[in-house]
């Protein structure tokens, strides 16, 4: 197997909550709590769960836009969670983000090329000749007619702006790129546009995505291996098709019921795991497995001992005493497989 | 529900504009519809497409200026909701007609607890006293599935997660036994886990309360799960109008019949590329007087561009009862 280009190795991300007229530290909110995982180089990891499980925040602190609680996210060879200002400077360019809400994301006083071209005047040292022509080339690989290159973001549609914030993220030529629900915003319609175009330019650039998003159909459309998140936590990583047909991890298998399919014959003969309750705060997680709170399968040991992310199937890794005890054959060392065990206490006081 | 029994409401060319600045958006154009004691309609379409509006039109929630309802009927019990005064048509909205809408904090008032603005429709509509009110709200939040129902009513809405809010919306919606629920997009909102607790819910509550609902989603999976019959409406328009398996086996306009390619599927075979539809949805501006569909259609005709097609009916039976179709074009006259 090839090296990975991006390896995340225990990441954590918890974000002190502060309270009272001194603002003392009470607590922290373990957004992302003991994450690892692989990405290789030209592949597609989809990163799936409900919101707030920390899909967003293992993008960011992949990128460095958050500063990591601790663990390692090495791209390319180089641990992104420890560089200096300056090296990571310079690694910047090859690592860049394309956002859930292109309005949000673009500056509204700023044409179509400025916004383009803004990591061209940042990293380079190029002339406005060189700049403009890398614009409109940019501009046409991502399907926006030149002619638009000096009008503002408002005068374009959803899926157009997605394509601006698209372009911008290629600007540098990037090896992997981090797209946070790039077509949430944007309708039916006009989703499979984008995600053709995220697809056209893999192929032609060899780009490595991070997918993160909700919609399940989609992340089987374009991704290779699938991690779902819960809590903060992986609770299972395949293969794209070993997953769809047989997830193994409990919160897997309820996520895939719930997920509505376009087919009333389907529909009608579907049996759904309805979870009950809601997730638990990622303040104050639950002791041992995370999801024992609603986990239809629970059993004693669940409440007491977390279970373990590994590898229970060649390149399936999963996280739950019940799918460990019955496939002891794990064995191997493959990635991820870090060990990862400590922390059951709860809401961690400072 | 047997096909001949009458309509709870029925809809018949509704027509909505709004006025603004740059001149008048044709948001609803001569929508029709019917709702049948006991049916679930599933309304689908993109953003824009005019679905909110022709529902908050038709029970009078358009702010007037901008909007203007510039014709139609909605019968409602006999009554044309259109002519009613604002007073009259208030106590049809609090009484007749259930709202649930996609952001229950944007309908839930902040400052009173659940249990007061489950209670107020209640004294109000139905002129019970207060313990009685105050039984039926617990009985309510039971209903939809909320636990230790008495307690929650002391609860204020930011209490609650996002599905038990939607709960509480769907109680109020419900508090005086409705002849119709408008749900638009309730679960838009929610994660898939939660989404599905809300339909199993509305499932439930349907085969225990029988009433008339119209589900408005863009979601394709949660119409194929629930709906009776659908309407699919594009630019201000209904543009295809079946029965649920009938429209998924065998859809006839070229917008749903792209629109049911784009969505990937969750099992079976994975398509290499997704189909596109190309271009973007119309801006509503003046008259329509072409198909709104046909700068992205991918069998326009001349005629598209000179006519509005009219919805007619494709099985014999009168538009609106069985499957219609507003388009020019007919799969059979491409294959002839
Ligand atoms: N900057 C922040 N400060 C404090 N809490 C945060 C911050 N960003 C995210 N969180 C919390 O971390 C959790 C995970 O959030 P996020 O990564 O945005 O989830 P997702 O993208 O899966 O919806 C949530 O509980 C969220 O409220
Ligand atoms: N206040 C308003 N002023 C002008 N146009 C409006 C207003 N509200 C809605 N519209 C227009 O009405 C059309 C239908 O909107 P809506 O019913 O909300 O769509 P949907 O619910 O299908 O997403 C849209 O094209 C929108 O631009
Ligand atoms: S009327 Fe014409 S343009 Fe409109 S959908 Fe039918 S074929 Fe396409
Ligand atoms: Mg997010
Ligand atoms: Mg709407």
């Amino acid at each position: 197997m090839p090296e990975p280009l991006v390896k995340v190795r225990d990441l954590k991300m918890h974000f002190p909550i502060h309270a009272g007229i001194l603002r003392r530290k009470v607590g922290a909110v373990k957004a992302v709590d003991g994450v690892s995982f692989d990405i290789f180089e030209g592949e597609t990891l989809g990163l799936v769960g409900e919101s707030g499980c920390g899909k967003s925040t293992v993008g960011r602190a992949l990128l460095r836009l958050y500063e990591p609680t601790s663990g390692s996210v090495v791209i390319g060879g180089e641990d992104i969670a420890t560089l200096a200002p300056d090296a990571l400077r310079k690694k910047r360019p090859t690592m860049q983000m394309v956002f859930q809400d292109p309005q949000a994301s673009l500056n509204p006083r700023m044409t179509v090329a400025a916004i383009i071209g803004e990591p061209l005047d940042e990293h380079t040292d190029w002339d406005e000749a060189k700049k403009t022509e890398r614009v409109y080339e940019l501009m046409d690989q991502v399907g926006l007619n030149r002619r638009f290159a000096n009008r503002y973001p408002h005068e374009f549609s959803g899926g157009q702006r997605q394509r601006i914030g698209i372009a911008r993220a290629l600007a540098l030529n990037p090896r992997f790129i981090v797209c946070d629900e790039p077509i949430a915003a944007l309708d039916v319609s006009i989703q499979a546009q984008v995600v053709n175009l995220l697809e056209d330019l893999q192929d032609r650039l060899g780009l490595t995505y991070l997918f993160i998003s909700h919609d399940l159909s989609m992340v089987r459309h374009i991704a290779d291996r699938v991690a779902v998140m819960y809590l903060g936590q992986i609770a299972e990583l395949s293969p794209r098709d070993a997953l769809y047909a047989a997830p193994l991890h409990p919160y897997a298998q309820a996520l895939l019921s719930a997920v509505p399919e376009a087919d009333p014959a389907v529909e009608a003969t579907r049996q759904r795991i309805i979870l009950k309750g809601d997730v638990p705060s990622p303040a104050n997680p639950p002791k041992g497995c995370n999801f024992c709170t609603r986990c239809p399968k629970v059993i004693p040991l669940c409440r007491e001992e977390k279970p373990r992310l590994s590898e229970v199937q060649p390149g399936r890794f999963v996280a739950c005493h019940l799918v460990a005890a019955n496939q002891d054959t794990a064995g191997g060392h493959a990635s991820p497989g870090p060990e990862v065990r400590e922390h059951n206490q709860q809401g961690e006081l400072s | 529900m047997p096909d001949g029994a009458s309509p709870v409401l029925d809809v018949r060319g509704l027509k909505t504009v709004f006025k603004t600045r740059g001149g008048e958006i044709h948001a609803v154009n001569s929508v029709s519809f019917h709702l049948r004691p006991g049916e679930l309609l599933g309304v689908v379409g993109e953003s824009g497409s005019g679905k909110s509006v022709t529902m908050m039109s038709l029970i009078g929630l358009l702010p007037s200026p901008p909007a203007e309802v510039r014709g139609g009927e909605v019968l409602l019990g006999g009554r044309d909701l259109l002519k009613l005064a604002p007073r009259d048509l208030q106590a049809v909205r609090g009484a007749k007609v259930g709202f649930v809408f996609q952001d229950p904090m944007t309908s839930l008032n902040p400052v009173f607890t659940v249990g007061n603005q489950i209670m107020e429709p209640l004294m109000k509509h139905m002129g019970m006293t207060k313990a009685q009110a105050t039984n039926r709200a617990a009985e309510l939040l039971d209903l939809v599935g909320i636990p230790d129902a008495r307690k929650r009513l002391k609860s204020y809405p930011h209490q609650f997660s996002g599905g038990m809010r939607q709960r509480v919306m769907i109680a109020i919606a419900l508090a005086c036994d409705p002849d119709v629920l408008i749900a638009d997009e309730p679960t838009t909102a929610l994660d898939v886990t939660i989404q599905a607790q809300i339909i199993e819910l509305v499932k439930d509550l349907r085969q225990k309360l029988g009433m008339a609902i119209v589900w408005i989603t863009h979601d394709l999976g949660v119409i194929a799960g629930i709906a009776d019959r659908v309407m699919v409406m594009y630019g201000g328009q209904v543009v295809e109008q079946a029965p649920v398996k009938e429209l998924f086996a065998n859809p006839r306009h070229p917008y749903t019949r792209a629109l049911l390619k784009t969505v990937p599927a969750l099992t079976g075979a994975r398509a290499a590329r997704l189909e596109v539809i190309q271009g973007q949805p119309p801006i509503l501006q003046g008259e329509p007087v072409a198909c709104p569909f046909r700068a992205r259609c991918a069998h326009a005709l001349p005629r598209c561009e000179a006519e509005n097609p009219a919805r007619r009916a494709i099985d014999g039976l009168p538009v609106g009862h069985g499957h219609d179709v507003a388009c020019h074009w007919s799969p059979e006259a491409a294959h002839a």
